[in-house]
């Protein structure tokens, strides 16, 4: 791992994309990261575009501004590629990991991306099986992990079942649970 | 009275001796005082009660005297008196 | 033992705030500070900290029954942020005047308007003149060890005076960062029982608060409270030192980042400093002796550690987080200029207006203020004396 990774969220208002970064951040924490996570705050509501962010360091973190050229980007809607510039500020080797049906090529093409790596899992899919509803932020954060191997899979259950567990029943957690490590076994790109 | 000291008062502007208002004699604020005419008061204490300034000394449920260290002679006792028993009175210059 | 968590600012200043366990929590939510009194609620709701909890219908009255229940003889604690502050404005001085050692996390916000609810410090460095200390804080864990030695420091029979801890609006308030929570015993010896000599309480020996001080005392009593101000100078240090036994971070006035040979030195506060401590990083690296100055003090003023600390620079500059409208720059750059005013040999100062109502500051921005000290460094001439950082022409 670099010494310090940063990670851009997007998503629309009530699909978890703040949850997932305090919990890829929480999750890091465990396996002895120094982290930061916090969401963009605006007038937004339900449904409005978004963002959040995670930083995961191997030292403590020293920085306070906003992250502006991320490592890695995940987009919880791939309704939000036709309205938000996902790749903004994304460096050469960077990742971007999407929420869609379609492959990695059609959404290079989409983006008219050809640097860094793109990945996509149909979280919505995993999400509605598992969870029977579209919460794809779990998923996601499966997924990413898959991508970009930032910490095991088991730590990501532990942060999921500590967080969850003072607010949600055993079966939305077990639900969540499962779609985090199908979207982790699912995930492609290239 | 001498006044202290920065370094010799309580912080805060906190005032630790209860009742100290008495240590102020606010008795020479008078122009007019409250005479009290004993044959003619019946002690119903209405100017113990009105007194602004506790300035009715009463003892066994009876009008004892008048505080006149503290009374500033508002005339308040005067004009609540039932009976007309408390005339105020001009206070004389002593030259 | 310390345990890890994962924790916002806000979520940490409530923590602390727990572990301190006060008498009194009296206080009204406010955006970016609500977290704050929303845990407090809950804490006391399952029966985590046995304070009594004021739900008060405003700020005003929030002071108001902390300055009731301190002059009782109980800890008393409350929170908030910008306008909230703004609204409980006659207490805050009324807190200090009285000497009574009330701590207040302010979650900075911008002081509105138009409105607004990101970060500057045009809140808390409007109440620099109200008599209370302010301890600003650079991270999350800087909040947590802020609010448990604020505590000491207020209570302390030499001091008496209130205390905020200041947190950046979002940028720390809504962050997840890594902090390290002592154990609840630790903090409970470690800020002790709080025993006001004068409670109002206390039947055996009564006491007046509040009384009418007019032009025969009221003097002396400020003057006091300018003592008091000079005496914490000191106790925050002592309390600072102590702090360190238990947890392993000790605390100064400033704080003094590879300042030891530096020659341009940024001097800042808040969570900015951390940004700045990166930019000095990438600037040592190329060889660029740079330095920061971080006031964690910023009342009382630490005016001699400051002189100290920039004996041998040769251009500063002063990031303010808030304008001070019609004055000759911010609030930080006047303090410190005029401090440095004695000194034989002039240094070059200039001023940074930045960051107002939660505009991003970054690195790149930083390097570009130490790009400026060189070029002063070098010509000896300021050609601005205050500018803005991140403002659009």
């Amino acid at each position: 791992m670099d010494r310090m990774i940063e990670i851009r969220w997007h998503g629309r208002g009530g699909q978890g994309a703040k949850t997932a970064a305090l919990i890829l951040a929480e999750a890091a924490l465990k396996e002895g990261k120094y982290v930061q996570a916090f969401p963009e705050y605006g007038p937004e509501r339900m449904g409005a575009p978004m963002q959040s962010f995670t930083r995961i360091s191997e030292v403590p973190i020293k920085l306070h501004s906003h992250i502006t050229n991320p490592s890695a980007v995940v987009v919880l809607d791939s309704t939000l590629l036709d309205m938000v510039d996902v790749t903004e500020g994304l460096p050469e080797e960077g990742i971007i990991l999407v929420n869609t049906s379609r492959t990695s090529p059609q959404v290079r093409e989409k983006l008219n991306f050809n640097r860094g790596k793109v990945y996509t899992v149909d979280a919505t899919s995993i999400s509605l099986s598992a969870l029977e509803r579209n919460l794809p932020n779990i998923p996601m954060l499966g997924a990413l992990i898959k991508a970009t191997n930032l910490l095991k899979i088991e730590t990501a259950v532990i942060s999921i079942k500590e967080k969850m567990g003072k607010k949600f029943a055993s079966r939305i957690i077990e639900g969540n649970v499962e779609a985090l490590k199908r979207a982790y076994e699912e995930v492609k790109g290239e | 009275m001498k006044e202290k000291g920065w370094k010799d008062i309580p912080i805060g502007g906190l005032i630790l001796e209860p009742g100290n208002a008495k240590n102020y004699k606010t008795g020479s604020w008078r122009t007019f005082k409250p005479v009290r005419d004993e044959e003619k008061c019946t002690h119903c204490l209405l100017c113990w009660i009105y007194c602004p300034d506790s300035s009715i000394i009463v003892e066994d449920g009876k009008i004892k005297n008048i505080d006149y260290e503290h009374c500033k002679g508002c005339g308040i006792c005067s004009v609540q008196c039932p009976v007309d028993a408390i005339k105020m009175v001009e206070e004389v210059k002593e030259e | 033992m310390a345990r890890v968590v994962g924790l916002t600012g806000d979520e940490v200043a409530a923590e602390a705030i727990r572990q301190i366990n006060p008498d009194v929590i009296a206080a009204y939510p406010i955006t970016p500070q609500t977290e704050i009194v929303q845990r407090l609620s809950q804490f006391v709701a399952d029966g985590l900290i046995s304070a009594e909890m004021v739900r008060v219908e405003s700020e005003h009255s929030a002071m108001s029954a902390c300055v009731g229940a301190s002059a009782s003889g109980a800890r008393a604690m409350t929170a908030t942020s910008a306008n909230g502050l703004a609204l409980m404005w006659e207490i805050v001085y009324i807190a200090a005047s009285l000497r009574l050692p009330i701590v207040m996390p302010v979650v900075n916000r911008a002081l509105s308007g138009p409105i607004n609810i990101h970060c500057d410090h045009s809140d808390s460095m409007g109440a620099r003149d109200s008599g209370w200390i302010q301890l600003y804080s650079e991270n999350c864990q800087e909040i947590y060890d802020n609010l448990i030695q604020a505590v000491v420091i207020a209570e302390n029979k030499e001091v008496l005076l209130p205390v905020m801890v200041t947190l950046d609006g979002f940028v720390l308030s809504h962050a997840m960062e890594r902090v390290e929570i002592l154990e609840d015993e630790e903090v409970k010896n470690f800020v002790g029982e709080y025993k006001n000599p004068h409670s109002l309480l206390d039947l055996n020996n009564p006491v007046t608060y509040g009384p009418l001080d007019l032009y025969d005392y009221y003097f002396e009593h400020k003057r006091q409270q300018v003592e008091a101000m000079e005496k914490a100078l000191r106790v925050i240090q002592g309390v600072g030192k102590q702090f360190a036994k238990i947890s392993g971070r000790s605390y100064g006035l400033i704080e003094e980042y590879r300042l030891e040979d530096a020659e341009l030195v940024v001097i800042a506060l808040g969570s900015t400093a951390g940004t700045i401590k990166e930019a000095v990083d990438e600037l040592r690296e190329e060889g660029v002796k740079a330095g920061l100055l971080k006031i964690r003090c910023f009342r009382p003023f630490p005016g001699r550690e400051i002189n100290e600390a920039l004996k041998k620079v040769e251009a500063v500059a002063i990031l303010d987080r808030s304008a001070s409208f019609g004055a000759e720059g911010g609030p930080v750059f006047l303090e410190v200029r005029s401090s440095l005013f004695e000194k034989t040999e002039r240094i070059p100062i200039i001023n940074y207006i930045y960051g107002l109502g939660g505009r991003d500051i970054k690195v790149e921005e930083i390097k570009g203020v130490y790009q400026t000290l060189q070029r002063i460094a070098r010509t000896k001439r300021v050609e601005k004396r205050v500018d803005y950082l991140g403002v659009r022409e």
